[in-house]
């Protein structure tokens, strides 16, 4: 989306480390990519493609025996070099998160009008009795019904796509200027993942808030996205306004990605399965082990010698549309080979 | 939640009826004849034939079962055969110095045990950790007696601090009774301490890798606060819980500190038993505190009302 | 940070694989290793206590009676004169011969309770009572009334030690029979007609040995260390035995003007007691790494 004038919220450079056991593994290496107001990036990749460890990355809320450099600006301010006290006053306030598992990612033992309340009163000052009053409100934003009597329920009493819902209005609560959202829908069936997804759309229209959404399933991008970048063994390896990306993919990898997808455009299959990831043959390299080259090149069928050898930089081969491949031009071939 | 409680209060059923077929088979799984041995190496026939009548074992057994256990029920736990007076009057005198170690041990055990299992837990994989876990290993490993008389060496012997050994009613001093304690909570306390200060690290340590503890934290709450209201209020009912079932190593320790404090407890009660071969006593008592063990998990399963919304509900 | 260059694999992996694994498990559980070599030692110490004590452990010497340690007593000597030393190595035999076969007894029994337990329903619902009952009773105080059946002997003490252990042994079995009973392969397997000794080999007790082995070395600490309390309270090994507990029950009368007697003894036992926890913990910690390592 070229709307954008200055970002909301840039990332450069971003790069996670995980030391274990006296060896460093690269999670996420040079990840870079902005975000505008109302803006909705998506961030695609198979599982372990180091799309969650970015989210957190952002957040800092990995384990102490992760190392985060890069650069990580929200509206011009430079987040990395926040104390952990400044960290916890953006948190949950500018930049909030959503977690996949709405089952897990609920405490228990406490109400889930306090659970909202707690982050109000943190965030604005707020008395108990207003935070319960934004609760209950934020619960009928995200259309709960009876919201005043689910304020004092537990999350046991909640069905999945419910504590979705209280994530949601825990997350958004104290109006945050970007959302990220991990696999938000994952967890839930489909008929309750097109209404959360409808609510963060209509959500984000009413608040202008920033949403990275990050997904495996190519059905919530083409539903949600305004740009997309894919991501693989945790770098950056195409980034585009979601209707070139669908339209003229220029990395085989994207083309993988969409190999098993019948038609696109369109969000949820008429039969109502989620379209996932189509099947690439070969595994994601291991963190211990990264090819040389290109680290797609193993699993990809137009890889040469060159690719093997050369690690292929991010070149912007259309206005907006980003890919590192030495052979985009020729990346819709990927399909036919592995059809 | 009341569903619950019953099914929680009728579970005790079973288990004290199996508790009581144990100490009754205690003395009838027997390979030798019990009025033998208790009547011991040098007893006349007569002497032994008139124990087997005193105790009722010239009757077929299931008739001796069913006998004491009617007797039980009336709150009959038999007569000693040594000192010749009921059961139940023995372990009412000795109950108040046994009942009073366990209390103070349990008080200083917690007190002492959950603030360093919290506080290991949080700072998982540093010197302080590392620090906590090794003391509680040692504590765990040291014999309950080596801490004693360690602590009588130097408190009450060098120091002269504390009274050596010995017990004082509380109703006769407050402040002897309190003196007299403390050495004793302190080597039996170290032990449970420890075991409990590594339950209490590993349940925090594995709360702290829940998901909601990453979601309060995405909230942008304080450390006190993520600690306190998110991971601590989950791991009341593990921690809880494993004080509950230290209990039966606590009663264990309670035995072997009072010998080594003189103290004039059940646990003395019970090796006097043993010594004499007082099969009565030794079965009242293994019931009496049974009953105690099995009646305090009961108070703590019921205690997961309060504490957990998921039974409350 | 200093910059690793992640391609290539992990490093030494070259080095042959079964020096290279020793290797490893030295750097990672330290702790774990030290306890197994001391209690190694100990237990070599114990075995040729014959060669290696000074004098004789039963043998009555009032003349040198209460002793403090010196060169012809390094550890002192008791009431009657009879040597510390000499009496301790000979009461390692004591502790390590009832802890391991208490370990491997409770071990055993809980195995074989377990899996029946596990496997049959009806079994189950009385087996698992009873064990509840036993649980109920306070291990050490059920140890003490066992004790009272008859003429105490070592052979007595392992099973009045033993008992208490079983219940727990057997709920980690059962519970472990259970999850696998459950799982699509066993149950495929069952239905083509695999025999319950087949299943047992194959796919329950593979399944166990890590858990059990780990049980096993903390039944055997506190095997160790209930024994020296039993004979502590008079109620154990029999005391011409030379038992640590014994040694320190009977010193304990001098412990004021002897304090060798209640001290090294005491200090043994910590020692073993300790070497083994540790190399539990080290076990348990190899065998489960999500215990240990998440931070």
């Amino acid at each position: 989306m070229s709307t954008a004038s200055t970002p909301l919220l840039s990332v450069r450079a971003l790069e996670t480390r995980f030391v274990d056991d006296g060896v460093a593994l690269t999670a996420v290496d040079g990840l870079s990519f902005d975000v505008g107001r109302g803006e909705t990036l998506c961030i695609v990749g198979e599982s372990g493609c180091g799309k969650s460890v970015s989210a957190l990355s952002i957040m800092r809320l990995l384990p102490p025996t992760s190392r985060v450099t890069g650069r990580i600006q929200l509206d011009g301010k430079d987040l990395g070099a926040l104390s952990e006290p400044e960290m916890r006053r953006v948190r949950g306030n500018a930049v909030s998160m959503i977690f996949q598992e709405p089952m897990t990612s609920l405490n228990p033992v406490v109400t889930v009008g306090y659970q909202i309340a707690e982050a109000v009163r943190q965030h604005e000052g707020k008395s108990w009795a207003e935070g319960y009053a934004r609760a209950t409100e934020m619960l009928r934003l995200v259309r709960i019904p009876e919201p005043e009597r689910r304020v004092k329920e537990y999350p046991h009493q909640l069905s999945g796509g419910m504590r979705q819902r209280v994530m949601i209005a825990m997350a958004l609560a104290c109006r945050p200027r970007v959302l990220l959202a991990d696999e938000p829908t994952t967890a839930l069936d489909v008929t309750i993942q097109a209404q959360i997804l409808e609510l963060m759309r209509d959500l984000q229209a009413e608040t202008g808030t920033a949403i990275v959404l990050i997904t495996h399933d190519l059905g919530v991008v083409a539903e949600m996205a305004h740009r997309v970048v894919v991501m693989y063994a945790g770098r950056k390896v195409e980034e585009a306004p979601v209707g070139d990306l669908f339209e003229r993919p220029c990395h085989p990898y994207t083309v993988g990605l969409m190999g098993s997808i019948p038609e696109l455009g369109s969000s949820l299959s008429a039969e109502g399965t989620p379209r996932r990831l189509a099947e690439i043959p070969g595994i994601v390299p291991s963190l211990r082990a990264m090819p040389a080259g290109c680290r797609f090149a193993p699993r990809c069928p137009l890889a040469d010698e060159r690719c093997h050898a050369q690690s292929p930089p991010l070149t912007e081969n259309r206005p907006g549309h980003w890919s590192a491949c030495w052979h985009w031009e020729r990346a819709g071939e990927a399909i036919h080979v592995h059809a | 939640m009341w569903a619950y409680v019953i099914r929680r209060v009728l579970a005790i059923i079973p288990v004290m009826a199996t508790v009581a077929v144990v100490v009754f088979l205690i003395l009838h799984l027997n390979p030798d004849d019990p009025a033998a041995i208790i009547a011991g190496d040098d007893a006349s026939t007569a002497h032994i034939e008139n124990i087997r009548r005193q105790l009722g074992l010239d009757r077929p057994v299931y008739v001796q079962f069913f006998d004491w256990v009617l007797r039980l029920i009336g709150g009959d736990l038999g007569a000693s055969i040594f000192l010749d007076r009921p059961v139940l009057q023995l372990i009412l005198e000795r109950v108040e110095p046994t009942l009073a170690l366990a209390i103070s041990t349990t008080i200083f055990s917690v007190c002492l045990a959950l603030p360093l299992g919290v506080l290991a837990a949080w700072k998982a994989g540093t010197w302080i950790d590392q620090t906590i876990m090794a003391l509680a290993v040692l504590a765990f490993s040291f014999p309950v007696f080596l801490i004693g008389y360690g602590l009588v060496q130097g408190l009450a012997l060098e120091l002269d601090l504390l009274p050596v050994q010995g017990f004082v009613s509380l109703s006769e001093d407050p402040v002897e009774f309190l003196a007299h304690l403390v050495m004793p909570t302190i080597a039996l306390g170290l032990v449970y301490t420890a075991l409990l200060a590594r339950m209490t690290r590993s349940t925090v340590l594995e709360i702290l890798n829940e998901d909601y503890i990453r979601t309060a934290r995405a909230k942008g709450l304080a450390n006190g606060r993520v600690l306190i209201i998110h991971a601590l209020k989950n791991a009341a009912v593990p921690i809880v819980t494993t004080i509950g079932v230290g209990i039966a190593l606590l009663i264990g320790g309670v035995v072997v500190t009072e010998s080594v404090f003189a103290i004039p407890g059940i646990g003395r009660l019970t090796i006097d038993a043993v010594l004499h071969r007082d099969y009565p006593v030794i079965q009242g008592v293994i019931l009496t505190v049974s009953g105690f063990y099995v009646l305090i998990n009961l108070v703590i399963d019921l205690t997961y009302t309060v504490l957990d919304p998921r039974i409350r509900y | 940070m200093t910059d690793i260059t992640l391609q290539g694999g992990a490093p030494a992996e070259a080095a042959p694989a079964s020096r290279s694994r020793i290797g490893r498990i030295v750097r990672r559980h330290p702790m774990m290793v030290a306890g197994g070599v001391i209690l190694v030692g100990m237990a070599i110490v114990a075995a040729a206590a014959p060669l290696l004590a000074p004098h004789d452990p039963i043998e009555l010497n009032v003349v040198d009676r209460l002793r403090p340690p010196d060169e012809d007593y390094l550890l002192g000597t008791d009431a009657y004169g009879r040597d510390m030393l000499s009496r301790m190595l000979y009461g390692a035999r004591v502790s390590l011969i009832v802890g391991l076969a208490v370990a491997g007894l409770a071990t055993v029994l809980g195995l074989l309770i377990g899996v029946i337990a596990g496997y049959y329903r009806l079994a189950d619902a009385i087996l698992m009572r009873i064990m509840d009952g036993l649980m109920a009773i306070p291990g050490i105080l059920l140890a003490i009334a066992l004790m009272a059946l008859t003429r105490a002997s070592i052979e007595v003490v392992i099973l009045a030690i033993t008992i208490p252990e079983v219940p727990r042994v057997v709920r980690l079995v059962r519970a472990v029979v259970l999850s696998i009973r459950e799982q699509t392969y066993v149950q495929a397997a069952v239905a083509i007609g695999t025999r319950f000794p087949r299943l047992m080999r194959k796919h329950i007790l593979p399944n166990t040995v890590a858990p059990l082995v780990v049980q096993a070395t903390y039944i055997f600490a506190h095997a160790v260390l209930v024994e020296a309390y039993l004979s502590f309270l008079g109620v154990g090994t029999p005391p011409e035995i030379p038992s640590w507990g014994n040694i320190i029950a009977e010193g304990r009368l001098y412990v004021q003007i002897a304090f060798w007697q209640v001290l090294f003894p005491g200090l043994a036992l910590a020692l073993m007691v300790l070497s083994i926890n540790v190399l539990g913990d080290g076990l348990r910690d190899m065998f489960d790494p999500k215990l240990s390592r998440r931070s």
